[in-house]
């Protein structure tokens, strides 16, 4: 009995194996296509953002501005190295959670991408960051503002938007240039957020020669302004500046009005939102805030176009810097003539390339050069852009725009 | 002066939201020593029941006064009826059980609230519809808002009409005398559940007001919104001597005033470089600046620096009676 029975399982591991053997020369077959034309390279790019939950909308359109390029430069045939390139688009969801974005930077190194666009948020961003570097791949964010970014060291870590701390120069220098007031009280929310830009406009301001209130401070929860807004009536200033959010920033701007301040009322991007003519009502009219980059709109024509025959929409945010990300890497890979993040890094590094959002050159850090920022200002209960600060100099956003076509 | 008289004016419409906050800490600690740490959360039910409302007839061309008081209309008995389901089903089952039993319900029920809120309403930051036309009156250089107007005018007809219940009505004659003593109120006829249920349902219903009031004055709600003014009233309910209704009033009035003048000068007045010879100490530091030790930020700590300097000197609060430990 015992016998047969080992007979049996010496059959059925026969059987077995043949199969094996059966299957093993059909996916050779499969695979040889790819191999059997040496002409073409495969060059996989990925692209990480929220594609669901509250911000998913901004994610897609980050994606669709990457997508573009990616398709863009496949049409066009690019060649790198003498063979035709086909890019293939990889697009990850991090659903703008820390951990989701670790788990997808994990996974596209391991799918091998030659580089990343992405991610979309300064919290996902940050904590991918070591993740690339470590893997070597270049990574390019449209749209994460958090100085933290590129202060960690990396060399693969780049962005093409401005950082956070290059906000309260900016609106500083407007408020300073434009609206040229003698006094400026400068209130935060004792974060590390708020605090940051007031410093940096306080900062500026001194060196324009303007004096500057001791500061105020409130938290990020506080709702009632009144006795900071009063102390502050009684000083005068001609201009306010409040670095934190708009859920604060709202009633400050609400009660500042109501007690009577005529002064200018400014704010960082944290209140740089629509909801500030909710929160603040009527008062919010003709408040000053700046934005990192500059509007969709403000972007290369050609892009807009493109950008709207293939999607349908038009970009929300920061499609013409996802864009433009995609189209570096690009265009590093050609300068380098490979595809290896390795060997074409350094040409990233020191690329000077005009894209749709202007002129693009790192730093030391991959920082932007002279990147832009957009001073907004509140007319009808809508934000428009009014200025383009670069490089410490004020424009008009019409001057921009004539510049920019 | 304007500068200390608007101090005084913002100061009196905080201190009159805290005060009919407090009274419904205080009219359910008299009836049955219980702190009903809940309440806070029930005035920010009342808010974000207003918020609704408002925000879906705002568009409807009513008049905003009256938008704003059918808001009011339906708040009020949502938040009763909170009230009333927490004493009935967080508070009635453990009369007679030790004191800290339901003050551990109290605890949850608030975090239940809280999260039930977060549910509903999301955890975001709501803008209350800016919807009444605010007009600013000048007084000797201080300006007055016409919502700063109706809420001082609110507080005051809401904190004597609930005098008048307590001292003037049946049910507050059964009210004070099951405060008293619930078991001798009891065999003198007095319904004491019905008694206790009352007083919930009361407070809750001033705490829908403060809600709604609050939320008109700032422009803003959120789900956490209850827990700190909670305690503020809390503190104000202490301050004036907890179980006692004018104590309240009076406790809320003060605490508005010391958090607006405090956060209004602390600034000034914690200066180092203001005083001459400190600021010869620190030499080149004060070169025609300033060294701020506490910042308008500590607005918040006034409500608990009185609390704690209250409960040192005097135990019971500024109108509490000295009683022994009544439970």
């Amino acid at each position: 009995m015992n016998d047969m029975k080992l007979g049996i399982t010496l059959i059925a591991a026969a059987v077995a194996l043949a199969g094996c053997g059966e299957q093993k020369p059909a996916a050779k077959a499969e695979a040889k296509p790819a191999a059997a034309a040496p002409s073409v390279l495969e060059v996989k790019i990925g692209h990480v953002g929220p594609l669901t939950g509250g911000i998913a909308h901004l994610g897609k359109d980050n994606e669709n501005g990457a997508r573009l390029a990616v398709e863009e430069a496949n049409a066009a045939r690019t060649r790198i190295d003498g063979k035709e390139v086909k890019f293939t688009f990889l697009a990850e969801d991090d659903q703008a959670d820390p951990k989701t974005g670790t788990t997808v930077a994990q996974k596209l190194v391991d799918a091998k991408v030659a580089g990343v666009v992405g991610h979309l948020n300064s919290g996902t961003s940050i904590p991918a960051s070591p993740i690339y570097a470590q893997a070597g791949i270049p990574v390019i964010s449209g749209s994460a503002t958090n100085p933290k970014l590129t202060e960690q060291g990396f060399k693969s870590q780049f962005r093409v938007v401005g950082r956070d701390d290059q906000q309260g120069p900016a609106i500083a220098s407007y408020l300073a240039t434009t609206k040229k007031p003698k006094l400026v009280a400068v209130i935060d929310d004792a974060t590390a957020y708020g605090e940051g830009i007031a410093n940096e406009v306080e900062k500026t301001l001194k060196a324009a020669n303007i004096k500057v209130l001791p500061r105020e401070k409130g938290t990020d929860k506080t709702t009632d302004w009144k006795a900071v807004l009063t102390k502050l009536r009684g000083r005068r200033p001609d201009a306010v500046f409040y670095g934190g959010m708009d859920a604060t920033g709202g009633p400050l701007l609400k009660q500042g009005r109501e007690l009577g301040i005529k002064a200018v009322f400014s704010f960082g991007d944290g209140a740089c939102t629509d909801e500030m003519t909710k929160l603040a009502g009527p008062a919010a009219e003709g408040l000053l805030c700046s934005q990192a980059g500059i509007p969709p709109q403000a972007a290369d024509k050609r892009f807009l176009e493109a950008y709207k025959k293939r999607f349908n929409v038009d970009p929300i945010l920061y499609a013409p810097f996802t864009y433009d990300a995609a189209k570096l890497l690009i265009a590093a890979m050609q300068k380098a003539n490979s595809a290896d993040p390795k060997r074409y890094l350094p040409e990233l590094q020191k690329i000077d390339f005009t894209g749709a959002t202007g002129k693009i050159a790192f730093d030391g850090k991959g920082d932007r050069k002279d990147a832009e920022m957009t001073i907004f200002t509140m007319q009808g209960g809508k934000l428009g852009p009014i200025a383009i600060v670069k490089g410490g100099k004020t424009m008009t956003y019409e001057e921009f725009i004539k510049g920019m076509k | 002066m304007d500068t200390f008289l608007q101090q005084l004016v913002n100061g009196l419409t905080a201190g009159s939201v805290y005060a009919v906050v407090a009274l419904g800490y205080t009219m359910v600690y008299g009836i049955i020593q219980l702190i009903n740490f809940a309440h806070g959360e029930v005035v920010m039910i009342g808010a974000m029941v207003a918020f609704t409302v408002i925000n879906a007839l705002a568009p409807g061309g009513l008049p905003p006064l009256v938008v704003v008081l059918v808001g009011t209309a339906c708040a009020i008995p949502v938040c009763m009826l909170v009230g009333y389901s927490m004493e009935r089903l967080a508070y009635r089952p453990l009369r007679g059980a030790p004191r800290l039993a339901p003050l551990i319900t109290a605890i949850g029920v608030s975090i239940l609230l809280q999260h039930l809120a977060m549910l509903v309403w999301s955890r975001n930051v709501l803008a209350f519809p800016q919807i009444i036309q605010n007009t600013t009156y000048t007084l000797a250089g201080a300006s007055i808002t016409s919502v700063q107007i109706a809420i001082i005018a609110v507080c005051i007809a809401l904190m004597g009409g609930l005098a008048l219940l307590v001292y003037r009505t049946q049910l507050g004659t059964a009210m004070r005398a099951t405060a008293q003593n619930p078991h001798v109120a009891g065999l003198m006829g007095v319904d004491v559940n019905r008694v206790i249920a009352a007083t919930f349902v009361i407070g809750a219903a001033l705490g829908a007001v403060a809600g709604v009031l609050y939320g008109t004055y700032y422009g803003v709600a959120q789900y956490t919104m209850g827990s700190i003014l909670g305690l503020k009233a809390f503190s104000a309910a202490v301050l004036g001597g907890i179980g006692n209704i004018p104590g309240a009033m009076l406790g809320g009035v003060l605490l508005g005033l010391v958090e607006a003048l405090g956060a209004g000068y602390i600034g000034d007045l914690s200066d180092l470089c203001a005083y001459g010879w400190i600021a010869d100490l620190m030499g080149e530091q004060c070169d025609g600046g300033h060294f701020i030790l506490f910042g308008s930020n500590y607005q918040d700590v006034f409500a608990f620096l009185v609390l704690i300097v209250v409960l040192v000197f005097r135990p019971s609060g500024l109108l509490g009676e000295r009683v022994g430990d009544r439970a």
